[in-house]
């Protein structure tokens, strides 16, 4: 017999019942809540007379809503300010531990979960957010869930589910200076598509992702689904360990020895077998940076704007010429002469203290082209927020002529008022370009946190291995 | 939850790749705290030409006339149909919202994003993964017959073409007794309570720091 993957050892441990057909019950751990994706799930619950079935399960936070400057003077869009009003009153109604708009430990769900130590190795983590799979980079079986799921988790603490096949992507290699977490996932969905990972959970692995810290590693799981994948996870190791001994809520653990020894066993067996290899040496690879309107349109920073003449299925060639349209770029166009006229750092892909840290260094006495519009920078907690500011990082921002603003997914998804008017090219270290994601005609290329603020500097894209590497 | 049990309808092609859980259902629109609603604003940004915000009267809004379900002749369209990885990107249970109450109550893809996939048979919504040849077949059917209608059978999983040709689809059991009776899994995993209570009790034994309470 075989050993069993991260997966199947995650699977197997959470599962209630299984029918002949596969259809299975599995139970969840944590349950992650954001204002957006709840109000049906709460108010489904209250009209079939149900309560939550354990609360201790759950962490809410307003995230994807809230404004990210002037914050004590409340929201002032009605629309988004009923949203959060009806998180704070079903937390207060169920006795939800929330971390509200005004609490220093707000931020954006995918952030704080594991900052607080909320997301454990071994757990099930689920969310009303596709993101969700961010938290697999502890060893967790973590996904995203539709709202109906929301209201099912609620009620019942499980899911019914049907197991996905294990897809183990390797990155070997060592990366360059310069070269960052979100250049790794930038590539593996180039390489394998937005729908290279549909049906299956993605185990990372190798060399890139053991030297890796958790904030790199959270980066590379949380765009899993961007590969379609609804859980990308990474085995845990004494980085994993190290990270989780610093948490708040770790220090409530009964029995810590206890507990990291059974940590140290969600790996893959050494004789588990995948359905699925995919591997990559990381080496040679440059920064990435998106050029269509999905991302997998992705190229190196030192390549050009495709030419889709050149692609033979005419379906893909159809979809290219559709993104070039709308991002407005002609095919053989150099990237380093792409000119965005805005630049966003944060939301749940890089808006940890490291991200910052690296857009800093790029940053620090240096001055915003004359051509961009805004740079914003938007941590993604409070408690980034604070580390950042000890650390004197919004000092290097606003001298360089960014913006320093409050915690919240914030331009990402553009559901606050932070967004993209048409026809604005944005550099962004979010998740998606898709047609409209930042705000209706914006365009978005997505790129890492230090290729942001090296873009927002020098106007045009740069290879930031250039200065790296000195 | 409507039961779906077989349906004839007119059928509207969306053919690009990707169609993104975004372009279903516009951010802006998920401020709402009901499910219902979001007809009026299924794929906003394509099928408007002004900007669309929540609480706004539609009906004075100008449509794109490219936008192929503003066409006549996909009026009342109850059928979609899709290109690969339909449904990517957000999880947001708003666009399955979105359309169904536009009047959507099948997709047509060669591959669909698994969350979304999911959402639908949550709503009453049926996904048909069809192989892509067959689906670029029904796409020029559509496009050169005007009025193209479909008939989807869930209790056979067949699809009747107008000339009386049929194709066979593949349904999860669990899902399809789930769509056929419109029932709530809610109450059928309730029916498990014992065997959820049995297995905390053992997990908080094994490994209590799962259950350690949030402070506040």
């Amino acid at each position: 017999m075989s050993g069993m993957t991260l997966y199947d050892k995650l699977w197997e441990s959470h599962l209630i019942r299984e029918d002949e057909a596969g259809t299975a019950l599995l139970y969840i751990d944590r349950h992650l809540v954001h204002e957006v994706t709840s109000p049906q799930a709460f108010e489904g619950l209250r009209l079939a007379g149900r309560k939550p079935w354990r609360t201790s399960s759950i962490l809410a936070v307003p995230d994807h809503n809230v404004p990210t400057t002037n914050r004590s003077a409340g929201i002032k869009d009605p629309v988004s300010r009923t949203q959060v009003d009806t998180l704070d009153r079903n937390c207060a109604d169920f006795g939800i531990t929330e971390f509200s708009m005004l609490d220093p430990r707000q931020g954006i769900v995918h952030v704080i979960g594991p900052e607080q130590g909320a997301t454990l190795p071994g757990m099930t983590v689920v969310c009303g957010d596709s993101h969700t799979s961010t938290h697999g980079a502890f060893g967790a079986l973590a996904f995203g869930i539709g709202t109906s799921e929301v209201e099912h988790v609620l009620a019942t603490q499980c899911l019914i589910q049907k197991k996905s096949g294990n897809l183990q992507i390797r990155v070997d290699g060592k990366l360059a200076p310069g070269v960052a977490a979100k250049d790794v996932v930038l590539a593996i969905i180039g390489k394998i598509g937005t729908a290279g990972g549909t049906g299956y959970a993605i185990e990372f692995s190798g060399a890139v992702l053991e030297a890796l810290s958790m904030e790199g590693r959270m980066t590379v799981c949380n765009m899993a689904i961007e590969a379609g994948a609804r859980a990308g996870m990474i085995a845990v190791d004494d980085t994993t360990i190290d990270y989780l001994s610093r948490r708040p809520y770790t220090q409530q653990v009964d029995l810590w020895d206890r507990a990291v020894n059974a940590w140290r066993g969600f790996v893959s067996d050494a004789d588990a077998t995948f359905d699925k290899h995919v591997s990559l040496d990381a080496s040679a690879l440059a920064p990435q940076v998106t050029w269509g309107t999905s991302p997998e349109m992705v190229t190196s920073v030192d390549g050009y704007v495709p030419d889709p003449d050149q692609e033979p299925d005419p379906v893909k060639r159809d979809g290219m010429c559709k993104a070039l349209d709308y991002m407005d770029l002609q095919p053989g166009t150099p990237i380093t002469e792409i000119r965005p006229d805005h630049v966003f750092i944060g939301s749940c892909t890089n808006a940890r203290i490291e991200d910052l840290r690296a857009a800093a260094a790029v940053s620090r006495g240096q001055t915003v082209a004359a051509g961009i519009k805004q740079a914003l920078v938007v941590p993604g907690s409070g408690l980034v927020k604070q580390q950042a500011e000890a650390e004197g990082l919004d000092r290097v921002f606003r001298d360089a002529g960014f913006e320093w603003r409050e915690p919240g997914c914030s331009m990402c998804l553009a559901m606050n008022a932070d967004r993209l008017a048409p026809g604005d090219r944005c550099a962004s270290t979010s998740n998606r370009n898709f047609e409209g994601r930042q705000g209706q005609g914006g365009r978005t290329h997505l790129v890492s946190p230090a290729m942001a603020a090296a873009a927002a500097i020098s106007g045009h894209f740069v290879d930031v291995r250039d200065t790296a590497g000195r | 939850m409507e039961k779906f049990i077989s349906l004839t309808g007119i059928v509207a092609p969306m053919d690009r790749p990707n169609v993104d859980t975004d372009a279903i259902i516009p951010k802006q629109f998920l401020k709402s705290i009901s499910r219902s609603g979001f007809g009026p604003n299924l794929f906003d940004e394509w099928r408007y030409l002004d900007h669309g915000e929540p609480g706004m009267d539609h009906s004075g809004r100008t449509l794109n006339p490219e936008f192929v379900l503003n066409q006549e002749r996909y009026q009342g369209a109850s059928i979609l149909l899709g290109r690969e990885n339909f449904g990517c990107g957000s999880s947001r249970e708003h666009a399955v919202w979105a359309l169904l109450d536009y009047g959507f109550r099948v997709v047509i893809a060669p591959s669909f994003a698994d969350i979304f996939f999911n959402n639908c048979f949550k709503n009453g919504v049926l996904p048909i993964v069809l192989d892509s040849s067959t689906v670029s077949r029904l796409f020029t059917a559509v496009e050169t017959t005007p009025g193209y209608r479909l008939t989807v059978d869930l209790l056979a999983q067949r699809i009747t073409m107008p000339d009386k040709d049929s194709i066979a689809f593949e349904v999860d059991r669990f899902r399809k007794d789930c769509l056929m009776r419109g029932l709530d899994d809610i109450g059928l995993t309730l029916q498990h309570t014992a065997a959820i209570r049995a297995y905390e009790e053992r997990r908080r034994a094994e490994a209590p720091w799962l259950f350690t309470n949030l402070p506040e």
